[in-house]
C-alpha cells in the first residue's frame, strides 16, 4: 500500500554537514577577508554623478589623484565590466569635509564636462559604529523574543530548534555575502530581519503540524523520526508554493528593481531559499535530535535506577 | 439563497476588480514619498558641547528651533525636522535646488558679533530684532539690520566713541565687513555690505533673523538623491511590482484554480487596503518600503496556501466541500496566527531598532502581515462560502484538489509521496 518515501530526518547528518560546509567556508573568509562594507558602516563619501559626455575612468581618477585621493574608489555603471568610458561614474572616498567635497566636484566639472548629480552621501565614521551595534541588538532581541513566543506556544526544544535554523539562516546569508564580496549597507539589516521573520514562520507552520500529529496519534514509543517525515511531506506542497511565490516576487525586485534595491533583495532571495529549506533540513531533524537525546536522558535514568533498585535488592 | 450567494460573489470580485483598477496607481502616488523616490537630501546634525556651551535637552530644543525658522526660509513644501535621540536632529529637505548652500546655512552657528578697534564685543546677534536683505540705488546688495531697544542704544554708543575708527561685524568669527564709522548712529538700524548676489545677502539675513545656535553643530550625515535617480527608482519600483504581483497571481490560479482565482481577489482587495491604511497613517514611502510591500503580496498568499491546503486534505478524506472548508479554516487559523506572529515580532524590533527608510520598510512589512491575515481569513472565507453556497461547482477538482505535487491520503495515516 504504502509508496517509499525519501527519508529526510533519518539523513540529517547529511544536511548538517552540508550547512556546516557553508557556514565554516564562510566563517573562514569573514575572518580573513571580512566583509565589503558599504559607507553606512565604514563613514565616507559617495558622489554618484551622470556625466552629458561619456568619461575616462582613468580621467577621472587622475582628478582625484589632484587631490590626494587616487585611492578613492571609482565604478562606471551602466556599461560592462571591462569598459573604461561610461556616463554614470560611481566615486567613493573616505568621509570627506563638505568644502573639500565641493572643491572635487568643481573639479571634475571643469576637467571633465557637465554632469547631474544622481546620488550624494556622506555618513559619519561614528555613525557607522551605533548602526553596527543596533543591528546586533535587533537580531538578538528578535531571536530572544522569538524563542519565548515559541516555547510558550509549543515547547522549549520546538524553540531551540527554531532558533538554531535562524541562526543558521543568518550565517548562511553572512557567508554567502562574505563569500561573493557584495556590499553590505544598512538595508541589509532589514534583509536579515525579515529573514529571520520568514525562516521561523516558515519553521512553524510544520512544527504546527508536528504538534497536531503528536496530539493526535503519537503513542508513546512511536516512532517519532517517522512522525516528522510525515508532517514535513503533509506540509510539503504548501512549503513549495510558499517559497515560490515569495521567490518570484523577490528575483523580481532583483531583476526590475532599482540598482539601490539590489543587494537587499539579493540577501532576501539567499535568506528565503535558505529559510525554507532549513525549516525542513534543520530545524526539523534539529527537534529530533533533541527529542531524542532527551529520551535517551530519560531511559538512562531509568536504568540507572533500576539498576539500583535490582543492586538494593540483591544486597537484602 | 443560493441564487443570492452568487450574486455577493460576482458583487464583490467585480467590485474589487474594479477599484484595483481603477484607482491603484491614484492611491499609490497619493501617498508621500521619501527623498529616496522624489529627491532631496537629508541631513543629520549633532550637537558638539564645547567648554562654553554644554549640549542638554534645552539647548537642542532651541537648535531644533532655529533650524525650523532656518529651514522655513528656505521655501520648500513638506520639510521635515526632528529631534533624533539626545543630541542629533534629522533635517529632510524634499526637492532642494541647491544642497550644498542649504548644508551651509544649516551648519552654521551663526553668532553675529560687533566689536570695537580693540577686539571688545558690545553687541551681539541677540541685540538684533529683524535683518532683511536689500538692493539700494547703487545696485548693492546688503543685508538691513534693526536692534531691538536695547541693542539700539548700544550701537549708539559704540558708534559715538568710535567715530573715525574702524568697527567689525564677524559672523562665526570672520569678519564680514569692516567699516570706518563718519558719525554716531542712533536710529537703531545699520547694513552690512559686500554680499555678491541677493540670493547671498538672503541667506545672511536668514541665519541674523532665526538666531545664533546655542551650541556648536557637525553635520554628520548628508544624503542627496538628484531628482533624475528618483525617478528612475519609482519607474523601477513600478515595474518591479507590476511583475511581481501580476506573476503571484498566475501562481495561484495555476495551483488552485478557482480557489486560486479567490485568492488573487482577496490579493487585491489586501494590496488596496495596505495602501490605504499607510495613506492614512501618512506614511512616507521610501525605496525599501515599497520592497516591503512587493515582499508582502508574496508572503500574503502564504495564508492562503495554508487554509487551501488544509481545505484539499479535509476533502480527501472524504467531507462535503462545505464541513471541509469549515473545518480547513479552523485548522489553518492556528498555523496562521503562530505563524504570522513572529513575522510581527521581528518587524517591531525592527521599527524600534531603525531609522529612517529600514523604519518605512518595518512599518509597511508588519502592517502587511496584519492585514494580509486579515483578508486571508475574512474575504477568502467568504468568498468561498457563498461559491459553495452557490452551489455552481460541484467537483473539488476545480479547487485543485487534485494539483499537488505530493499527496498525502489522510491526516491520520501515512503520507504518500510521489516524488
Amino acid at each position: 500500500m504504502e509508496k517509499k518515501r525519501f527519508d529526510i530526518v533519518g539523513h540529517r547528518k547529511i544536511w548538517y554537514s552540508f550547512s556546516l560546509l557553508i557556514i565554516i567556508a564562510g566563517l573562514i573568509c569573514m575572518v580573513t577577508r571580512g566583509f565589503n562594507l558599504g559607507i553606512d558602516f565604514t563613514g565616507g563619501t559617495i558622489i554618484d554623478l551622470q556625466f552629458e559626455q561619456k568619461v575616462n575612468i582613468n580621467n577621472v581618477r587622475s582628478v582625484m589623484d589632484s587631490y590626494d585621493l587616487g585611492d578613492s574608489q571609482i565604478q562606471l555603471s551602466g556599461v560592462s565590466s571591462s569598459a573604461v568610458e561610461a556616463k554614470n561614474v560611481m566615486i567613493r572616498t573616505k568621509d570627506l569635509p563638505q568644502q573639500e567635497r565641493q572643491k572635487i566636484m568643481q573639479g571634475l566639472k571643469e576637467k571633465l564636462g557637465a554632469y547631474k548629480v544622481l546620488r550624494e552621501e556622506k555618513v559619519g565614521a561614528t555613525i557607522g559604529k551605533e548602526l553596527v551595534m543596533n543591528a546586533i541588538w535587533a537580531t538578538i532581541l528578535s531571536w530572544v523574543l522569538i524563542i519565548v513566543y515559541v516555547s510558550y506556544r509549543f515547547e522549549f526544544k520546538f524553540g531551540l530548534a527554531a532558533i538554531l535554523a535562524l541562526v543558521h539562516d543568518t550565517l548562511v546569508v553572512l557567508s554567502i555575502f562574505s563569500l561573493t564580496h557584495r556590499q553590505i549597507d544598512s538595508s541589509f539589516i532589514a534583509a536579515i530581519l525579515t529573514i529571520v521573520g520568514f525562516s521561523v514562520n516558515d519553521t512553524i507552520v510544520i512544527f504546527d503540524r508536528i504538534r497536531e500529529n503528536l496530539k493526535l496519534h503519537f503513542r508513546r514509543g512511536g516512532d517519532i523520526e517517522e512522525l516528522a517525515n510525515r508532517s514535513i511531506y503533509q506540509t510539503l506542497t504548501r512549503s513549495i508554493y510558499t517559497v515560490s511565490t515569495v521567490l518570484v516576487t523577490t528575483i523580481a525586485l532583483y531583476v526590475f528593481g532599482g540598482d539601490t534595491t539590489k543587494n537587499f533583495a539579493f540577501a532576501l532571495i539567499i535568506g528565503f531559499a535558505f529559510g525554507s529549506y532549513s525549516s525542513i533540513f534543520t530545524a526539523t531533524p534539529l527537534w529530533i535530535t533533541f527529542t531524542e537525546y532527551s529520551q535517551k536522558k530519560r531511559e538512562r535514568k531509568r536504568q540507572a535506577e533500576q539498576e539500583a533498585a535490582l543492586a538494593a535488592k540483591a544486597k537484602k | 439563497m443560493k441564487r443570492g450567494s452568487l450574486w455577493k460573489l460576482a458583487a464583490t470580485v467585480i467590485g474589487v476588480i474594479v477599484v484595483f483598477v481603477l484607482f491603484i496607481k491614484p492611491l499609490a502616488f497619493s501617498i508621500r514619498q521619501g527623498l529616496d523616490l522624489q529627491g532631496g537630501t537629508h541631513v543629520v546634525l549633532e550637537g558638539v558641547s564645547t567648554p562654553n556651551a554644554k549640549v542638554n535637552d534645552d539647548a537642542m530644543n532651541r537648535v531644533q528651533k532655529i533650524m525650523e525658522n532656518r529651514v522655513n526660509g528656505m521655501g520648500l513644501t513638506e520639510p521635515i525636522i526632528q529631534r533624533e535621540g539626545k543630541d542629533r536632529i534629522i533635517i529632510e529637505l524634499p526637492g532642494v535646488k541647491n544642497p550644498d548652500k542649504a548644508i551651509d546655512i544649516l551648519g552654521k552657528t551663526a553668532l553675529l558679533e560687533f566689536k570695537d578697534e580693540d577686539g571688545k564685543v558690545v553687541l551681539t546677534g541677540k541685540d538684533l530684532k529683524n535683518a532683511r536683505e536689500e538692493t539700494n540705488q547703487q545696485g548693492q546688495n546688503l543685508v538691513e539690520l534693526e536692534f531691538t531697544s536695547a541693542g539700539a542704544k548700544k550701537f549708539a554708543e559704540l558708534t559715538e566713541e568710535n567715530v573715525g575708527r574702524h568697527i567689525s561685524i564677524l559672523l562665526d568669527g570672520k569678519v564680514l565687513t569692516s567699516p570706518v564709522v563718519n558719525e554716531p548712529i542712533t536710529g537703531g538700524k545699520a547694513v552690512i555690505t559686500g554680499s555678491r548676489t541677493l540670493e547671498e545677502a538672503h541667506n545672511l539675513a536668514l541665519l541674523l533673523r532665526s538666531g545664533a545656535l546655542p551650541v556648536k553643530v557637525q553635520v554628520i550625515e548628508v544624503r542627496t538623491v538628484g531628482p533624475t535617480l528618483g525617478q528612475d527608482s519609482k519607474a523601477k519600483s513600478e515595474r518591479a511590482f507590476i511583475i511581481g504581483v501580476s506573476a503571484v497571481v498566475l501562481f495561484m490560479l495555476l495551483f488552485y484554480r478557482v480557489s486560486g482565482f479567490i485568492a488573487d481577489i482577496s490579493l487585491m482587495a489586501y494590496v488596496m487596503i495596505l495602501l490605504f491604511a499607510l495613506k492614512m497613517l501618512d506614511a512616507t514611502l521610501t525605496l525599501p518600503g515599497i520592497a516591503g510591500i512587493i515582499l508582502s503580496v508574496g508572503m500574503a498568499v502564504d495564508a492562503n496556501v495554508l487554509i487551501f491546503e488544509h481545505f484539499k486534505e479535509e476533502i480527501r478524506l472524504g467531507k462535503t466541500l462545505r464541513s471541509a472548508m469549515n473545518s480547513g479554516f479552523k485548522r489553518a487559523f492556528i498555523t496562521i496566527f503562530d505563524s504570522n506572529l513572529t513575522t510581527i515580532i521581528a518587524a517591531v524590533v525592527l521599527f524600534f531598532f531603525g531609522t529612517g527608510p529600514i523604519r518605512g520598510f518595518a512599518i509597511t512589512l508588519g502592517l502587511g502581515v496584519v492585514l494580509s491575515m486579515f483578508t486571508a481569513i475574512t474575504m477568502t472565507q467568504y468568498m468561498l462560502r457563498w461559491l459553495i453556497d452557490a452551489n455552481i461547482i460541484h467537483n473539488p477538482r476545480f479547487f485543485g484538489a487534485s494539483l499537488s505535487f505530493f499527496t498525502s491520503d489522510n491526516a491520520s495515516g501515512d503520507g504518500k509521496a510521489v516524488k
